[in-house]
């Protein structure tokens, strides 16, 4: 039978929403507080859901030691107390919480065998958080 | 169609163990949890049902039904319980959170008259949850 399980993860990063394509003026008007130049920072939650057969010998969709390993080595050394504007995929892109969710799920998706990623859910504060399921 | 979520909270003692593998292999996958001595958690239970919403009462579900039936067919028997040794359905299941999800579907299932079971979600801790959605 099939089962979806769902792992959160901690982790902080600064960032500094700025678009070179914009002018000064409408970067401010379009990041408002975000684009102060100095950054600022979160504590990110990450919620990671994979889904498959529960494995009738283990009673398990994925290890989780096999998942907490994986998202460690792959996602929060990555992320964790980083400034990510100067991590290579937003050295062009901007660092909002969107694109970090799109980040993250394309590095799951290409690494995890454990499981199939189902989704990617980022809360940047209690009040945000951003989901992405790979393009439908 | 609308969906109705209700909670509840449940604690519970079980361990990991199936009794096919060796010793070894039971203490390489399952870790910690394989201590046959048991440990606990304090699970939380969501249940989601869908359904169109009566004219008459404006309910999905009357949520006393709900909850009697989340109460009779599931907490009186998981609630301050050692899964494996006191739960029917333990004996030759490792109550893994997969298999309480699953588990819990099958009690709900079949007692819902008005309104269709569409998710269970447990938690066993607030960084760790399973949902099943009755597939095969």
């Amino acid at each position: 039978m099939k089962a979806h399980l769902s792992r959160r993860y901690m982790f902080s990063a600064s960032h500094r929403l700025h678009s070179d394509e914009m002018s000064e003026e409408q970067n401010r008007s379009v990041y408002g507080k975000c684009n102060n130049p100095y950054g600022h920072g979160h504590n990110y939650m990450l919620e990671i859901t994979v889904s498959g057969p529960v494995d009738e010998r283990k009673g398990m969709v994925c290890n989780l030691v096999d998942l907490d390993a994986f998202v460690q080595q792959h996602v929060l050394e990555r992320y964790d107390h980083q400034n990510l504007n100067l991590i290579q995929e937003f050295t062009k892109q901007v660092p909002t919480t969107e694109n970090l969710c799109i980040a993250i799920y394309e590095i799951v998706q290409r690494g995890l065998r454990h499981a199939h990623l189902e989704k990617v859910r980022i809360e940047e504060t209690m009040m945000n958080s951003f989901e992405y399921m790979g393009e439908m | 169609m609308v969906y109705l979520t209700r909670k509840a909270e449940f604690s519970a003692s079980h361990y990991y163990h199936n009794p096919e593998f060796t010793p070894d292999e039971n203490a390489r996958i399952f870790g910690k949890c394989n201590n046959p001595n048991g440990h606990g958690h304090n699970y939380t239970l969501e249940v989601t049902v869908k359904g169109a919403v009566d004219p008459k009462s404006g309910f999905v579900v009357d949520l006393k039904q709900l909850k009697d039936i989340m109460n009779r067919e599931v907490l009186d028997s998981l609630d301050h319980r050692f899964l494996n040794k006191e739960v029917p359905e333990f004996t030759n299941r490792i109550p893994t959170t997969e298999n309480i999800a699953i588990t819990i579907w099958q009690r709900l299932a079949p007692k819902l008259k008005t309104a269709q079971l569409h998710r269970v979600r447990v938690y066993e801790t607030p960084d760790l949850f399973v949902d099943f959605y009755g597939e095969a």
